[in-house]
């Protein structure tokens, strides 16, 4: 038996996850917190956040994330290529920078929107 | 001197005052500007570039810049003056407001209602008095964030965090991705100070011990920090003779609570609440000066922006029924709120109980963490509703809402006092 | 070949900067740190000493009282902040009365003017938040409240605008008398002058000891201090002093320039006379004095702690004395050293007088200087600021209400700044309740701008004390 936070939402429910009854999960108040459980134990996956250098905007840095959830082993490589990118504005938010980012499924995508007027 | 009229103010274009701006202007309202002290709307939400914003409000998971964005469009497609760069240097009871900007100078603004939206500031090393040198390389969680995110800069390479709120937690995970390495997250109390998932995702997904009961006693380094001293508290959070032990660091980041940013509060004359630090008001989110309301972090801290913006649109709301005259704050009974056992305050802290309020929203944070509660409402000694929970916790706020029938209740001239007791 | 070479640029040494700065002499002046003010300059209690402490007809009685006459013209000079809010000295029982009553005779016998014993009620009535069980005080008009940092840059600038060549990070490593010079080693050049003024502060009896006989000891006394947020209550008006008596000096209790509570220090002697960190014992040690004094005292709305170190010494006075060969020792300068340096200042020019140096006034001396502040200019001004310079209306630190335009001119001031507390302590950036949480980025981006350097190279304030590593994404050539 297996206790793990469930993360879906900030209430953060304690789920128990059986390993040796096929994932049962109990403890969860949704539907949501029952999938999480029999993922977190089989195949955890996390969302991957950071900053991309920014040129031509007047910023130094445009915030990015993976357009969806990425196996969890896969995040610094991710983030590996995340660091040797390099863009310049305009930029629009949601603006695909890398598809299938570390052939995780997921693409790279630009989370704020820069108009090309900076230097 | 310039001086202008406005028939709303609201000062902060954060997700609270445009929230609150976008709402009032929905309600009729059409003279309305907002101050920003920034170069961008947005407020902080522009260094949060992490996931986790938006699910209760939007039904998605989006980044705190994806965020921003969607309430920086709404207020560009309606005709809310926004100015940038523009900081409130004074607000008085009467609502004159002294502005100053690079673009408009030094100005004066008369406005008919005021929203405050402010936002809070990060509590800094004088506030939780650790003892040790002064040296580089102690900083608040969110300064370090905004070198990171915007700046992007390294602020260090080993890390240790102080306190365990959200923002701490947060950077934990940032800098582990940044290839930084984090020591530890040191809280004073016995459980965490934010959310349950970022303890999840920030610190156990990175290994990241969390030191419950522990604090920093001692910070050493002349010129940049070298090294913490991390002990045991007891009951009473003092250090335990002998549970000390040196941690070897360049950095130390602080993440020991957020205080609302009420030097405009004062200076207008509102009444603070020594609890949450911010206004208080009442149901209508109206403080004790008339027309002026606040919302957002400013009159209690948040732990989710989505609750942020739900209120800071009542405060747009309850504004433009002022200025429409709609509202009188003077009328029906005055109730004050009682925060009782279990609980730290709550919001609003008074009402005026008028026969054509439809329900009451309170928010309110427990105390300590405890699971299968109940929170009993009671007026005159006897209990007019009762609130279930699986699960609470001072990290997360609470809200309940009462309905009409449960108003009609009330005892006037009693106080509406809520606790919290085992439901078992 | 200099005429003198000052050593230290402490209080003690920018007020001899700026007194010999009216004559025509060629004057070198040694600080081993990137900034003026970095001792016990910047750490102390703040206060101009009425002048009731010293001994009558001592010495240090005469510096500190003239001292404190001149403060108020000089600070007026350079336009650094004083205030007159006189002090008092607590009388919690009857053998304090007693004090009370000889502290009084010693300060007329000082020439302290205006002293005054109050009983219970015109105590209290001066005074509201005190504890109650007070028996009377000694009133002080002359005391007040300056930013040692702030007339220390003031005389500094002055000084170096009219001529005196200030050598940063020049930290003396060897002195000798070379046949009719003194010689004078850094870590990096090879300096001569005429006569020398030890103003070393902490390292001054070290520099001695190589010029000629030990002559005094320091023992180095660390005070430990707390700085509670303004608009806090209670709140007080006057220097508040307790009765020296068999527990020691006491605590005390005052407010800041920018409305602030100060509260130290204690007094524990250490080794190491930079060691300026604060102890758990020493903090609680302070509160719970200080609450003798003023009982409601807010510990929690605590901004900041420090510790500055004292140059104390064997016997209660300052250590000043002409040597041979043109050797003149400032040293030793502790309480009441901030209010007596004015006066110091006038004495080490007579003693250098007297041993021979000719002084002659050097025409068209401008020995005053001004600061723009925007937070203290009417709003007329305000907006003539901005209309002017719109870096005026970029408010960059929100606490203290610190403009870009103030921090742009101390960047272009005489002794430009290397670092953000530099800035803060000519501007005032980062002196409030977030202490630089926010404007802090914000400062570190104009200075890398405006000095066109690297991020990673600006420093919080000494050498060494870097804040950011450098760009995070090295990997990206841009």
């Amino acid at each position: 038996m297996k206790e793990l936070i469930c993360i879906v939402c900030p209430r953060g429910c304690h789920l128990k996850v059986d390993e040796n009854d096929d994932y049962k999960v109990t403890g969860h108040r949704c539907a949501r917190g029952v999938l999480y459980g029999y993922q977190e134990m089989t195949a955890p996956t996390r969302v991957v956040t950071s900053t991309v250098v920014l040129e031509n905007a007047g910023e130094e840095r445009c915030p990015v994330r993976t357009s969806q959830a990425v196996p969890k082993a896969k995040m610094f490589e991710v983030i590996d290529i995340v660091r040797k990118l390099k863009i310049s504005a305009p930029v629009s938010l949601g603006q695909v920078l890398v598809p299938d980012i570390a052939g995780s499924g997921a693409d790279l995508i630009a989370t704020r929107s820069f108009s090309g007027t900076g230097n | 001197m310039k001086t202008q009229q406005y028939d709303l103010v609201v000062i902060g274009g954060g997700p609270a005052g445009m929230a609150a701006a976008v709402s009032a202007y929905d309600q009729g309202v059409r003279s309305i500007v907002i101050l920003e002290r920034d170069k961008q709307l947005g407020g902080i939400l522009n260094q949060c570039i992490h996931n986790g914003f938006g699910l209760h409000h939007f039904k998605e998971e989006l980044s705190g810049p994806e965020y921003a964005e969607r309430y920086i469009k709404d207020v560009r497609a309606r005709d809310i003056e926004v100015r940038l760069e523009s900081m409130v240097l004074d607000l008085n009871s009467e609502r004159i407001i002294q502005l100053v900007s690079p673009s408009h100078g030094f100005e004066l603004i008369e406005a008919k209602a005021v929203i405050l939206a402010m936002g809070s500031r990060e509590r800094a090393r004088g506030g939780i008095g650790t003892p040790g040198t002064r040296p580089a390389g102690v900083l608040t969680a969110g300064a370090a964030q905004r070198y990171v995110n915007l700046e992007g800069q390294r602020v260090g390479e080993n890390i240790v965090i102080l306190g365990s709120g959200d923002i701490g937690l947060i950077m934990a995970r940032r800098l582990s991705l940044e290839g930084c390495k984090v020591h530890a997250c040191v809280e004073i109390m016995s459980e965490p100070g934010g959310l349950a998932r970022n303890i999840v995702q920030c610190l156990q997904d990175f290994d990241i011990p969390l030191l419950l009961s522990h604090t920093v006693t001692r910070i050493e380094g002349k010129k940049r920090i070298e090294a913490v001293h991390i002990a045991k508290v007891d009951m009473q959070m003092r250090p335990i003779p002998g549970t000390e032990r040196r941690v070897a660091c360049d950095t130390l980041l602080l993440s020991v609570g957020l205080i609302p940013e009420n030097e405009l509060s004062r200076a207008a004359g509102v009444e603070l609440d020594n609890r949450t630090k911010g206004p208080q008001v009442f149901e209508n989110l109206q403080t004790s000066v008339p027309g002026v309301f606040a919302c957002g972090n400013v009159l209690h801290i948040h732990d989710l922006v989505d609750h942020v913006s739900d209120e800071s649109a009542r405060a747009g709301r309850a504004a433009a029924a002022y200025l429409s005259k709609q509202t009188d704050t003077a009328g029906g009974d005055l109730i004050a709120l009682e925060a009782g056992r279990g609980l730290r305050y709550t919001v609003p802290q008074r009402l005026h109980l008028r026969p054509d309020l439809e329900k009451l929203d309170i928010f309110f944070r427990v105390t300590h963490t405890a699971e299968e509660q109940k929170i009993i409402v009671e007026s005159g000694g006897k209990q007019i509703a009762l609130f279930r929970r699986v699960h609470v916790a001072p990290g997360e706020m609470e809200k309940i809402t009462l309905p009409a029938k449960v108003l009609a209740e009330i005892q006037p001239g009693a106080k509406l006092s809520l606790r919290l007791e085992a439901a078992l | 070949m200099y005429d003198i070479a000052i050593i230290g640029a402490g209080i003690i040494g920018a007020s001899v900067a700026y007194e010999l700065s009216r004559y025509r002499l060629k004057i070198l002046w040694l600080e081993k740190e990137n900034d003026v003010s970095l001792g016990a300059t910047r750490a102390n209690s703040a206060i101009v000493h009425a002048g009731y402490d010293p001994p009558a007809g001592s010495r240090m009685a005469r510096l500190n009282v003239e001292g404190t006459r001149l403060m108020p013209a000089l600070c007026e000079a350079v336009d650094a902040h004083y205030k007159n809010t006189g002090s008092l000295v607590l009388a919690f029982d009857e053998r304090d009365r007693s004090t009370l009553r000889s502290l009084k005779e010693q300060g007329d016998a000082n020439g302290v003017p205006g002293l005054q014993v109050l009983n219970r009620e015109e105590t209290l009535a001066r005074e509201p938040a005190l504890n109650p069980d007070i028996v009377g005080s000694l009133y002080a008009p002359s005391a007040g409240i300056i930013l040692p940092w702030e007339l220390t840059l003031g005389l500094a600038e002055v000084a170096v605008r009219e001529g005196v060549d200030l050598r940063l990070r020049q930290e003396l490593q060897t002195i000798r008398y070379e046949a009719d010079h003194w010689k004078l080693e850094t870590q990096n050049e090879t300096y001569q002058a005429r006569r020398v003024i030890n103003a070393a502060g902490q390292g001054a009896e070290k520099i001695h000891r190589q010029a000629t006989e030990p002559a005094f000891h320091l023992l180095p006394t660390r005070g430990e201090y707390y700085l509670l947020d303004k608009a806090v209550d209670p709140q007080v008006s006057h220097v508040l002093f307790q009765c020296p008596g068999p527990l020691g000096k006491g605590i005390l209790v005052t407010p800041t320039i920018h409305g602030n509570t100060l509260i130290g220090p204690n007094a524990e002697l250490i080794e190491d006379g930079e060691d300026t960190s604060t102890t758990y014992a020493g903090l609680a040690e302070v509160a719970q004095k200080a609450r003798r004094s003023v009982p409601n005292l807010r510990f929690g709305e605590n901004i900041r702690h420090f510790s500055g170190v004292r140059a104390n010494r064997e016997v209660d006075d300052f250590y000043i004395a002409m040597h041979d060969k043109g050797f003149l020792d400032l040293a030793a300068i502790k309480s009441p050293g901030l209010s007596a340096a004015p006066a110091i200042a006038l004495y080490a020019r007579e003693l250098l007088e007297a041993d021979g140096l000719e002084v002659q006034p050097r025409e068209g001396w401008n020995g005053r200087r001004k600061v723009r502040r925007f937070a203290e200019r009417s709003p007329e001004d305000k907006a003539a600021m901005v209309d002017a310079n719109p870096a005026f209306g970029r408010v960059i630190c929100r606490c203290q209400t610190i403009t870009e335009g103030e921090i742009l001119e101390a960047i272009r001031s005489p002794i430009p700044p290397v670092s953000i507390d530099a800035i803060k302590r000519r501007t005032g950036a980062g002196l409030g309740r977030c202490q630089g949480g926010f404007c802090g980025p914000r400062v570190l981006e104009i200075l890398s701008r405006e000095l066109g350097v690297d991020p990673a190279e600006i420093l919080q304030d000494k050498d060494g004390s870097y804040i950011v590593l450098g760009d995070n994404r090295p990997e990206v050539r841009i």
